[in-house]
């Protein structure tokens, strides 16, 4: 059974107890200072964002069809059927093209480190894997961040949308996005102006590179089937002219 | 006399400022190694790729184009009146590769792992589909530069055995380079949502294609022009003429694609937004376009310094696309500005002069020039002022 976090803005009080949690959990530094920024990285793997009395979180969306995993030359990702986008630090090579393709921006990297790896919130893997909700669902205390099945989370989100429909925008974010995400939103003001995209299709963004890599191993095989035929034409036309021309010489082999 | 003493105050210039590069170079090393990529360079999480991939690995590559275009030209399609250039173009595509694979190790954050694509594998990506190709290709190259290490050497067994290979070997070489020269256009693929839609279209690969094989053309007449100064050796004219206008005709293509993909996603109206973008399209293709509209004319293809404009333009037009494709069109949509730091600039700027240098030594020492043999004195005299005027070769051949 596939599992989801539901963050429903309208509950988040903004206490950020959600960010210390999952800085305790990932062994990372946590005080007022980090506290105070809004940007996901490498120190920090989720954030709540504050505009005027609204709050957003921002964390890794742990895709269905994750591009990070479909863009990693050494497969460093790895999709759980339970959910979590996990990463292993040691097959990593550095290359960075897991952060220019995330169409979220969300993996960060260890900039100021001599052997730096990817930083991204894996939704709590191990956790999840061993039956126990993520750290951040754990310490919220307003039910502001739920973890569960994602149909039934879903089936949830439908629920409060159609209950206070002028409480909430009518679109659950996550739920169809780029093929639908683990992690689900609810907000009452668009989620654009918290830095989501508005424009992402619903199609996964793995199959734009697939569509094209799908068919290399047909280009290779006319390719070099072609290039075979153009030779042996052109040198054949010159064994023709050869033997037609000036014969006086032994049959010399091209 | 005059004239000694000016060539001797240039060749000290070139001097100096092929050693103030290395040095620099290897200083801006030295905080990449030991204080990590965040000091040395002014990428960011927003901004995660910048010039070291955007010249260093996209421009390098094409710049390398020069080998498996001339290789099938000779070899596959047998055009025998190409072959003098056949060697020179092998060797700029090597040396190419073999910078953009320095300067990849020295852009990962991981360096020490950089053999692991070969035992961990992902055939979903694209880079894993580049990162393969370009090793089996750094090998096909490495055997069709051999015979002339080879001739060098007088081994003539290990001769007779890269002659019988050389036909498979050439024939792989160039679908590789067909496969990863598109498949650096596919990289960009997956990221619909960044890259501006000037450049943002579902036929990247193929641009990335058709521009590389352009690029190619234009090295070797690059490199060759250069080439016959350093060595005092008559340029084949004929040869660039005939290279001229084939390098105008594959332009033409190249443009009218890329005006009939505009047209058909609809976005030629972007070109009257006056924003950064539009400029920088409009430089790129200019770059493109001009040398296209020249290179039909037979005067200009005979004018060596005219043939020599061109090329340079087709290479910078090249390099303009890539850093276009892989910088400057990001940007907007990262909300954030990239300028690359120094110690970017300097370790892009020696793995261009250390390119030329190689190509030089390489030129000097091995049988790459038909009638190579430059007279005596001549060696002695530039073989003791060590890798002087390549450097003034040195910003076409890597960049």
């Amino acid at each position: 059974m596939s599992k989801a976090i539901l963050y429903d803005a309208t509950l988040c009080v903004g206490c950020r107890l959600c960010e210390k949690a999952c800085a305790e959990r990932n062994k990372l530094p946590y005080d007022d200072v980090i506290a105070s920024r809004e940007q996901l990285s490498a120190s920090k793997l989720t954030t709540v964002v504050t505009r005027g009395d609204k709050f957003m979180r921002r964390l890794c969306m742990n895709c269905a069809e994750p591009t990070c995993v479909s863009v990693c030359l050494v497969g460093a990702f790895k999709k759980n059927a339970a959910g979590p986008v996990v990463y292993d630090q040691t097959r990593c090579i550095g290359c960075r093209y897991c952060m220019l393709a995330c169409p979220f921006q969300v993996p960060a990297y260890q900039w100021d480190k001599q052997f730096p790896i990817v930083q991204k919130c894996d939704m709590c893997g191990d956790r999840v894997a061993a039956g126990r909700m993520t750290a951040c669902a754990e310490a919220c205390p307003t039910g502001a961040t739920i973890f569960g099945d994602r149909d039934a989370l879903i089936a949830e989100a439908r629920k409060r949308i159609s209950e206070k429909p002028d409480q909430y925008v009518n679109h659950i974010f996550g739920e169809s996005e780029v093929g639908g995400t683990s992690v689900l939103l609810l907000s009452s003001v668009p989620f654009s102006q918290f830095g989501y995209r508005s424009d992402l299709t619903n199609e996964p963004v793995p199959m734009l590179t697939w569509r094209v890599l799908e068919h290399v191993p047909d280009i290779a095989t006319m390719g070099g089937v072609l290039l075979s035929g153009v030779w042996w034409i052109t040198h054949r036309r010159q064994e023709v002219e050869a033997a037609e021309g000036g014969n006086g010489t032994k049959e010399t082999k091209s | 006399m005059n004239l000694a003493a000016t060539l001797r105050r240039q060749l000290t210039f070139w001097k100096a400022l092929f050693y103030f590069i290395m040095a620099g170079g290897l200083a801006a090393l030295y905080v990449r190694v030991v204080y990590g990529l965040g000091a040395a360079t002014n990428q960011t999480d927003a901004f995660p790729w910048g010039l070291w991939k955007g010249f260093n690995v996209l421009a390098g590559i094409a710049l390398g184009a020069g080998g498996f275009t001339l290789a099938a030209t000779v070899h596959i399609f047998n055009v025998e009146k190409y072959k003098p250039v056949l060697r020179p173009a092998i060797l700029t595509a090597f040396l190419g590769y073999l910078v953009m694979i320095i300067g990849l190790t020295i852009d990962i954050g991981q360096p020490l792992r950089i053999w692991h694509p070969i035992f961990m594998w992902n055939p979903h990506s694209v880079l894993f589909e580049v990162c393969w190709c370009v090793m089996l290709y750094l090998t096909v190259l490495m055997l069709e530069l051999a015979p002339a290490v080879c001739e060098r050497l007088g081994w003539r067994a290990s001769l007779r055995v890269l002659r019988t290979i050389s036909v498979p070997v050439v024939l792989f070489g160039v679908v590789l380079s067909t496969l990863h020269q598109s498949s650096l256009g596919t990289i960009f693929l997956i990221v619909p949502y960044k890259l501006y839609p000037l450049w943002y279209t579902p036929l990247l690969p193929v641009f990335f294609f058709v521009s590389a094989a352009c690029s190619g053309f234009a090295v070797v007449m690059f490199a060759s022009w250069h080439s016959a100064k350093a060595f005092h050796r008559q340029l084949p004219l004929p040869l660039l003429e005939s290279m001229g206008s084939v390098l105008a005709v594959l332009l033409t293509f190249y443009l009218a694609m890329r005006f009939w993909d505009l047209h058909q996603r609809g976005m030629l109206h972007l070109l009257l937004v006056n924003r950064t973008e539009t400029w920088l399209f409009l430089l790129e293709i200019g770059l493109m376009l001009a040398p296209a509209a020249l290179l039909f004319h037979r005067r200009v293809r005979n004018n060596p310094t005219a043939l020599y404009v061109c090329s340079a333009m087709v290479i910078l037009g090249m390099v303009a696309n890539r850093l276009n494709v892989s910088l400057t069109g990001i940007e907007a949509a990262s909300s954030t500005h990239y300028f690359p730091k120094w110690s970017e600039w300097m370790v892009t700027f020696s793995l261009i002069a250390g390119a030329f240098a190689l190509f030089r030594l390489a030129a000097k020492h091995l049988p790459i020039f038909p009638e190579a043999q430059v007279p005596s004195s001549a060696i002695l005299t530039e073989s003791s002022l060590p890798p002087a005027p390549q450097a003034e070769l040195a910003f076409s051949r890597r960049a």
